[in-house]
């Protein structure tokens, strides 16, 4: 049996790859999907968790944020696409309407 | 057995989420993150959560995946001057660096703390356990999750299908 301690070093180290994405990428729609995958990667910690006390707790959360990953990418694909209507670009560099 | 199961869908994840994150297409970002989900998915079935697992796929290589693909489909799979802005060089190393430093400030938890010995029960993460405990114990959070799904489904019809004026332009 492979010691929780693994699962738990895999899914800090895609963490840690989808953090870096969203710190090197410019692409809207790439940091989001970076975003997704360290969600991914925080479910994946619940589940092993879960295994090694031996309880379902865990795995209840993780169902709860899989539907609140259905919703937040719903919402947040629908800014994208109102993004690129207005502003022609998805290069969060560009996007500073807000900026002074 | 389940060492060879973790070794394979984990190198088959990792190299998943490196691609989403090193290729400039958008579209190979999103089939990277396909593969990602689907090792994610399979992880949970050698963890034992084969509801999780069948989940997983379903929402989020089914749904989020396909709607990721309309998307970049959409709004044309424009190439950005992407990886940090050039008058900035500075700021990819810093980004390295902090991940560098989130990996070894992980690592050396982990390994020090020492999460060694698993329990593990039968198949407990069956679809019949799950439901019980999810029904009876969780019965308000998992409300809750569809009225925050039904207003996530209003918000983003409002959002597409409203016509007006660009933001910032005078309008005709």
């Amino acid at each position: 049996m492979v010691p929780t301690m693994y699962y738990l070093l895999l899914a800090a180290v895609i963490f840690a790859v989808g953090a870096l994405g969203v710190l090197v990428r410019r692409n809207a729609l790439i940091i989001f999907m970076c975003i997704e995958m360290m969600m991914n990667a925080a479910n994946l910690t619940f589940v092993a968790l879960a295994r090694h006390f031996g309880t379902l707790d865990g795995q209840i959360v993780v169902f709860l944020v899989m539907a609140i990953a259905a919703a937040e990418v719903a919402i947040g694909l629908g800014i994208v696409v109102g993004l690129a209507r207005h502003r022609d670009t998805l290069n969060v560099d560009r996007i500073n309407l807000l900026r002074w | 057995m389940e060492w060879v199961f973790f070794g394979l869908f984990g190198v088959l994840a990792l190299v998943g989420s490196v691609g989403v994150v090193v290729s400039r297409n958008a579209v190979h970002s999103a089939l990277f993150l396909l593969v990602n989900f689907a090792a994610t998915a399979l992880l949970f079935l050698v963890l034992g959560a084969q509801f999780l697992a069948l989940a997983q796929v379903l929402v989020y290589a089914g749904a989020i995946v396909v709607l990721f693909i309309f998307v970049v489909m959409l709004v044309g799979n424009e190439t950005v001057d992407d990886f940090v802005a050039r008058e900035r060089p500075w700021l990819r190393w810093a980004a390295v660096g902090f991940f560098l430093v989130f990996i070894a400030v992980a690592g050396y938890s982990l390994v020090m703390s020492g999460w060694e010995a698993a329990k593990g029960l039968a198949d407990y993460g069956a679809v019949e356990r799950v439901g019980a405990v999810l029904y009876r114990e969780y019965l308000l959070p998992f409300e809750l999750a569809s009225v925050i799904l039904l207003a996530a489904m209003i918000g983003a019809i409002i959002l597409a299908a409203r016509t007006r004026p660009p933001l910032g332009r005078p309008e005709e």
